[in-house]
């Protein structure tokens, strides 16, 4: 359970995010959403200890983030983010293996071998495997970050913004990706998202932010719905219920 | 054309690229120890001993802070002279010939200078990463950055009082500035590989580090790296290795850009396991092989570090012509 208590950041006098306390569920998914500027990221690098906080504590399962040993948590929660520059030139598997460098320390086990080549196949990236990574498109790139994340074994697994730069097809293939890891390895997948169509389909749990607070946050049902989505976007949303499903319509 | 290089590229192991550079490294070094010797080995094994040791030093420092700086800033066009380490180097030494005159310098004992600047050059690097890692902005090309403007301020405050100066100091400054490889600083050598070995041990316990962090920030913090220690320790060891090659041979701005650059291309990855070694002997095998050449072939009629300082600003304007730089 990752759990987080008055986190509190501000840059200069702007408050980014503000007094945030919440229990994200363990297992499923977990979906952030809200307007631009809502503090959704910044909530997520402090979550995952990419960026300190000005006040507050968060825990995941009972251990705080900013005092476990960073390897500690390695091994408990992984964090990925958009934009991975590097000057260093990688192929896939290269870079899926520096997911088991918490395990191991560069020394690649049998095990941590087979944690490699299981995340590449969990991705269909075993023609890609000894393709460098600046010859791949951005959404094989993409995926190939999400082995390395998947090969770091980890419960809690964070995203931001994963569907950036994703094609409808790409998108859709990362989010049932998702959806197979939070079901067949029980993991908890937390992500930052734009589109509330996606959140709505394939979420267990929303959580919208606005202004740097957590305005709301419950099941699908409870969000996605016109008075609610109101709150959290300032506009009018039309909601429908397509095959068990609710889409929101928001093209005026 | 491109591809068909790459591919011939990848086929050669990095183990035997490391074998062969090591080859030439021992020939380099066998070559430079006979040719041309006349009189006696008691004399010629000493004096050309002490040159080897002295480039062995000065490669290994260069190419090693070179590549990790390179490391830590996400930057393959990048050295540490660029932050203003060889600036400070050159304030040091033109501030104190300013105050207590060349004479009085030059009595000083070296070793005592080493460790001064040494400890300054230390306190430069901290100062600069504590400011702006306990900041707000924990941005590591600000850091560089201000790294630029400082290292400019230290060059015109020194060019400032070298201009002011007696020109007879000035001659003597001129003479510290300018890189050479032939002259032994014997009474460092011992103090500066007692250094060095230090700075390995230190460098050898964080090495499974090396390759996370060319991951960036954010996937070195993902993957456990406590990444503010570690990138503190290793500006200090950069710091230390800097301040070992300055006191030895004098600033030398292109030349671990042009090894650690050569490096990447042969070893073909960018595993620190391996480009660090090769770095490291593609260094010495340019001073000790490019030394050699120098004495036996042109007679001494120019200076080495001439040479591969214009081989190092060749490859850096190539490197940033091919988009290198992003």
């Amino acid at each position: 359970m990752i759990i987080t208590k008055g986190i509190t950041k501000a840059y200069g006098g702007t408050v980014v995010v503000d007094d945030v306390s919440i229990a994200l569920p363990t297992r499923g998914i977990t979906s952030i959403i809200g307007p631009n500027g809502a503090g959704k990221s910044t909530m997520l690098s402090i979550i995952s200890r990419l960026l300190g906080m000005d006040a507050g504590t968060v825990t995941v399962d009972g251990m705080d983030v900013t005092k476990t040993p960073g390897d500690v948590l390695a091994r408990r929660l992984s964090i990925l983010r958009q934009d991975n520059h590097m000057s260093a030139r990688l192929t896939v598997a290269d870079l899926v293996a520096f997911g088991r460098y918490p395990y191991s320390k560069g020394r690649l086990t049998v095990e941590d071998k087979r944690h490699i080549d299981e995340a590449i196949a969990y991705l269909n990236l075993e023609d890609l495997r000894g393709r460098f990574l600046d010859e791949l498109s951005g959404g094989q790139r993409q995926r190939a970050f999400v082995a390395m994340v998947l090969c770091q074994d980890t419960d809690y697994v964070l995203l931001d913004e994963p569907l950036n730069n994703l094609d409808m097809k790409h998108a859709m293939g990362m989010m049932k990706l998702m959806r197979r890891a939070a079901n067949e390895l029980g993991k908890t997948v937390v992500l930052v998202l734009h589109d509330i169509n996606f959140a709505s389909w394939y979420s267990d749990y929303i959580v919208a932010m606005k202004d740097g607070k957590v305005v709301n946050h419950g099941s699908t049902e409870d969000i996605i719905n016109p008075d609610a989505l109101r709150a959290i976007y300032d506009m009018n949303i039309n909601v429908h219920e397509i095959g068990g499903q609710r889409i929101s319509l928001f093209y005026d | 054309m491109a591809d068909v290089l790459m591919m011939a590229r990848r086929r050669v192991e990095p183990a035997h690229v490391l074998a062969i550079l090591c080859a030439v490294a021992v020939l380099c070094v066998v070559l430079f120890m006979t040719l041309g010797a006349r009189g006696s080995w008691s004399f010629i094994i000493p004096f050309r001993g002490a040159k080897v040791a002295q480039m062995a030093l000065v490669g290994y420092a260069i190419a090693v802070s070179t590549v990790l700086f390179q490391t830590v800033t996400h930057n393959r066009i990048l050295t540490p002279s660029i932050m203003g380490f060889d600036a400070m180097y050159v304030l040091i030494q033109t501030t104190l010939v300013f105050f207590i005159g060349g004479l009085a310098t030059a009595t000083i004992d070296p070793r005592l200078m080493f460790v001064l600047e040494t400890v300054l050059m230390v306190a430069f690097a901290l100062a600069l990463f504590r400011w702006l890692f306990t900041g707000a902005q924990r941005s590591l090309h600000l850091l560089v950055l201000v790294g630029i403007i400082i290292g400019t301020f230290f060059r015109s405050f020194s060019s400032f009082m070298q201009r002011i100066i007696d020109p007879n100091e000035f001659a003597i400054l001129q003479d510290r500035f300018f890189a050479s490889f032939n002259t032994v600083n014997s009474e460092l050598l011992l103090i500066s590989s007692i250094l060095i070995g230090a700075v390995s041990v230190v460098a050898w316990r964080i090495h499974s580090t090396f390759d996370v962090l060319a991951l960036g920030r954010e996937n070195a913090i993902n993957l456990g790296v406590d990444y503010n220690r570690v990138v503190r320790l290793i500006l200090i060891l950069v710091a230390i290795l800097v301040s070992v090659s300055t006191a030895l041979v004098g600033p030398v701005t292109f030349f671990g850009l042009l090894v650690a650059n050569l490096a990447y291309i042969m070893i073909g990855s960018a595993r620190h396991r391996h480009v660090i070694p090769a770095a490291a002997l593609l260094a010495f095998i340019c001073l000790v092989g490019g030394q050699m050449l120098l004495e036996r072939v042109f007679a001494f009629n120019t200076a080495l570090s001439i040479i591969i300082e214009f081989l190092g600003g060749v490859v850096f304007i190539l490197l940033i012509l091919r988009g290198a730089a992003r």
